[in-house]
């Protein structure tokens, strides 16, 4: 029996009716998407604050005593895990891929929206247990965001006691919301596209979330394996990652185990979680790259594909990671060349961007403005990522601020960007209202040469080979004082940084009462979500009838067409005026 | 069902059986598998999940390798005391058939569903369920037996390396779990099927049960592989 497509039967719409269901307990993918986003930056803030507290102490050291080394290594840790994945993975994923999904692709929304709900809730509850490690006696744990056994579980280490527990339990429940979350995110994207959106006319962005949470769904159950057995070296005293080994001068509980399979598992979830950050990244910023330049975004098809190949590759490298741990030179030899590898389809993705810059009609407002700094702050990340990637001059570089310096471009810096190149992008369809055009330009030049003056100046500091993660460095004679003094200024320059996001949420703040009313479409964009019959978007998107997509996602600029964009919902003989098909782009429609 | 949706009935029946129509299929609008969102979300669901007990197994296998003392002979460990002698792994042979047995009566249970005979496929679900749950119950007396009789702790054993107890009990808990959710996951199910549930929506939901649950038989003969006959 010939199978109905599940977009074209009969829908019920239940209308949410009550404040509570309606922004609280709510299964709209909008607002799931909103709570989603403010948690995020919640704990976010929570995060730059740590950073803070570790810049003080770099440059000035024993001046504040509210800084300990317990503190200090407990904010690296905290600063670190809040970051990649209470932040990044939650806000790219649960934020941005709630929102844009089912908005994008023409659906109504998530295809299980109770089950989307339960994610945001179960994020929630893991962010609280992180949080509550704040609260428990010896504070969170100081392990370093790796978490690497033995030392994580041993006594001396910050935390080992609770701080680790809650560390990993809150992770548990964290993979429990995004399998929840990704599921639902997949299934949308390959199940419930509307009529004429075909895979090959997704926005960009739709697949760079698709291809970020496939990762995820894959890399997260190693997490969770390791998390387990390291839970259990903790409660139970099993040995899966711990060997014999004497601590505090006694010989602790363990034999057998293996800290390498830690590192493996680990990395095995760690490398493709940069990726699970930066793939989505990749895909908004084409899609804001295309739209502000008025130009179809080069290269669709091949973009779409390094995506695939990004994504693939990614679950091939993670041993880069554990070039000095004491593996196999062979391996080491392996893993170089698939990481290098990986530099090809990231190549093609940064060309196509700039290419599509070229000859456009660049509109330089703030997303924009975003969007290039990402292709600057992601090509340099991209670039010492080279160095790292081999083998031997990773040996002299790994462990030093080179490190530090290369991954906060590459997954710090530059997702971060993105996230506000989108928000300013977005913002006017979420509330209604334009962002202050003045305070973001001011956000964004500070927030630009600010990072700047913070990282570039940290490879420098590599290169001397100081190391990172250190709590002070004392009197030590390969360390000029020119170091101490880039020091400071770093310093200085993360404070500043920092201090210029409160007016980006000044920013976020105002302009949601007092901002400029934007219309439905205020970019003049093809993608769906701006053709909502509504702005902010109503419950169920579309109205009565869901949209018919006649094109691809970027059709700007089109010769002989009276706009210089064509919305994808809108039919071809539409575009011109009179019947000709002048402008059918998108690989044709059946 | 709209106009709409009976052209692409008709689309849908010219879909060529061969590569060019896996392209057809994928690059469609609307859906890229032809089934439904619960049977496809499933799907990825199980995928993740395989992925789990993969890292599961692995780090087993790691942990068994590095450890460095002896590895217990899980022919003398898993034997049973049964008419006077010592008969090698002859618990776990009987959960495995059962376990493998269950999966049988799902596929019928399956079959029934489509037929729409309610109370067939909802007895042959609870057969099932049954079946789970006399596997949980023996691997309650499997471990059981090994905790009281032979000493065996997630810490250590008396047999040599730690890491035996610790492997086995984290990664057959975990599977025992696997199925205990099955089961009520399958009992759930089959008493809205007699209750007549799914008249109006159609009986895929047996089937998607039905995934789980192979699902996590086939992934019974793997930890039975490794862990009992290695």
């Amino acid at each position: 029996m010939a199978y109905v497509a599940i977009a074209d039967r009969q829908q019920e719409l239940h209308d949410p009716q009550s404040f509570l269901t309606k922004y609280v307990w709510s299964q709209d993918h909008k607002v799931i998407a909103i709570q989603y986003a403010l948690t995020a930056f919640a704990v976010g803030i929570v995060a730059v604050i740590l950073s803070n507290m570790m810049r003080l102490q770099l440059a000035w050291p024993n001046e504040f005593a509210f800084i300990d080394p317990q503190t200090y290594y407990q904010s690296i840790t905290m600063h670190g895990m809040i970051m990649v994945i209470y932040l990044l993975t939650a806000l790219f994923l649960g934020g941005f891929g709630n929102y844009l999904i089912p908005l994008m692709c023409g659906a109504r929304d998530m295809v299980f929206p109770f089950m989307n709900m339960l994610s945001y809730w179960v994020y929630l509850l893991s962010v609280v247990i992180l949080m509550s490690s704040f609260l428990v006696p010896g504070g969170p744990t100081g392990a370093g965001w790796t978490l690497y056994p033995p030392q994580a579980l041993l006594e001396g280490t910050p935390g080992s006691n609770w701080g680790i527990i809650l560390m990993l339990v809150s992770l548990v429940f964290f993979i429990v919301a995004f399998t929840m979350g990704g599921l639902n995110y997949v299934t949308t994207v390959l199940q419930a596209r509307c009529r004429g959106m075909t895979l090959m006319r997704l926005p960009l962005s739709v697949w760079g979330i698709f291809m970020a949470t496939v990762i995820g769904l894959l890399v997260f159950p190693a997490l969770l394996v390791s998390g387990i057995m390291m839970t259990f070296d903790k409660l139970f005293a099993t040995s899966f990652f711990m060997p014999a080994l004497i601590s505090m001068g006694e010989s602790a509980d363990y034999s057998g185990g293996s800290p390498i399979l830690f590192q493996h598992l680990f990395w095995f979830f760690g490398h493709p979680e940069v990726y699970i950050v930066a793939l989505p990244a990749f895909g908004v910023v084409s899609d804001i790259i295309s739209t502000h330049s008025r130009k179809n975004i080069f290269g669709y098809r091949m973009m779409v594909w390094a995506i695939v190949l990004i994504g693939g590759l990614s679950l091939i490298v993670w041993a880069h990671h554990m070039y000095v741990s004491g593996m196999n030179p062979y391996f080491g030899f392996f893993f170089a060349t698939t990481t290098l590898l990986i530099a090809v389809p990231t190549a093609i993705k940064v060309y196509n961007w700039v290419l599509t810059l070229w000859r456009g009609n660049i509109r330089l407002n703030v997303p924009m403005l975003f969007a290039i700094g990402f292709i600057f702050t992601f090509t340099h990340g991209g670039l010492t990522g080279l160095f790292l990637g081999n083998v031997a001059t990773d040996a002299t570089l790994t462990d030093t601020y080179f490190v530090v310096a290369h991954f906060h471009m590459v997954m710090g810096v530059a997702p971060l960007l993105v996230v506000m190149a989108s928000i300013y992008h977005w913002y006017p369809k979420v509330t209604g209202r334009m962002l202050n055009e003045k305070l973001g330009k001011l956000h964004f030049w500070v927030t630009f040469l600010g990072t700047y003056s913070i990282y570039l100046p940290m490879h420098y500091l590599g290169f001397l080979g100081i190391p990172r993660r250190y709590y002070a460095y004392g009197e030590t004679d390969f360390i000029p004082n020119s170091a101490v003094d880039v020091n400071i200024s770093i310093t200085i320059a993360t404070l500043i940084v920092s201090t210029i996001q409160l007016v980006f949420l000044f920013n976020l703040a105002y302009s949601y009462f007092r901002g400029k009313k934007a219309g439905p479409n205020p970019w003049e964009a093809t993608t769906l979500e701006w053709q909502t019959p509504d702005t902010p978007p109503q419950h169920g998107n579309w109205g009565p009838e869901l949209p018919t997509v006649y094109r691809w996602a970027f059709d700007y600029s089109v010769p002989g067409a009276v706009n210089d964009y064509i919305p994808q919902n809108q039919p071809s003989d539409e575009t011109t005026g009179d019947a000709h098909e002048t402008s059918d782009t998108g690989g044709g429609h059946q | 069902m709209s106009q709409e949706g009976i052209s692409n009935t008709a689309e849908a029946a010219a879909i060529p059986n061969d590569w060019s129509g896996v392209v057809t299929d994928w690059s469609a609008d609307k859906q890229t598998f032809q089934m439904s969102w619960g049977k496809a979300m499933m799907w990825f669901f199980l995928l993740s999940d395989t992925f789990i007990f993969a890292c599961f197994l692995v780090g087993y296998m790691t942990v068994r390798v590095s450890t460095t003392e002896p590895w217990p002979v899980s022919s003398e460990v898993f034997a049973l005391h049964l008419f006077g002698q010592d008969i090698p792994l002859i618990l776990i042979a009987i959960m495995t058939f059962i376990l493998i047995t269950s999966s049988g009566t799902m596929a019928m249970a399956v079959n029934f569903g489509y037929r729409r005979d309610r109370k067939k496929t909802a007895i042959l679900m609870l057969i099932t369920a049954l079946f789970g749950a006399t596997f949980v119950g023996m691997q309650a007396f499997e471990w059981t037996k090994l905790i009281v009789d032979e000493g065996v702790r997630p810490w250590s054993n008396p047999m040599g390396a730690p890491q035996f107890g610790s492997s086995f009990f984290m990664i057959t808990g975990f599977h025992g779990a696997h199925v205990t959710a099955g089961v009520i996951y399958l009992s759930v199910v089959a008493m809205k099927v007699l209750r007549g549930h799914y008249e109006s929506k159609g009986y895929e939901i047996v089937e998607i049960t039905g995934l789980y649950w192979h699902f996590v038989d086939l992934v019974w003969v793997f930890i039975f592989a490794l862990f009992y006959l290695w």
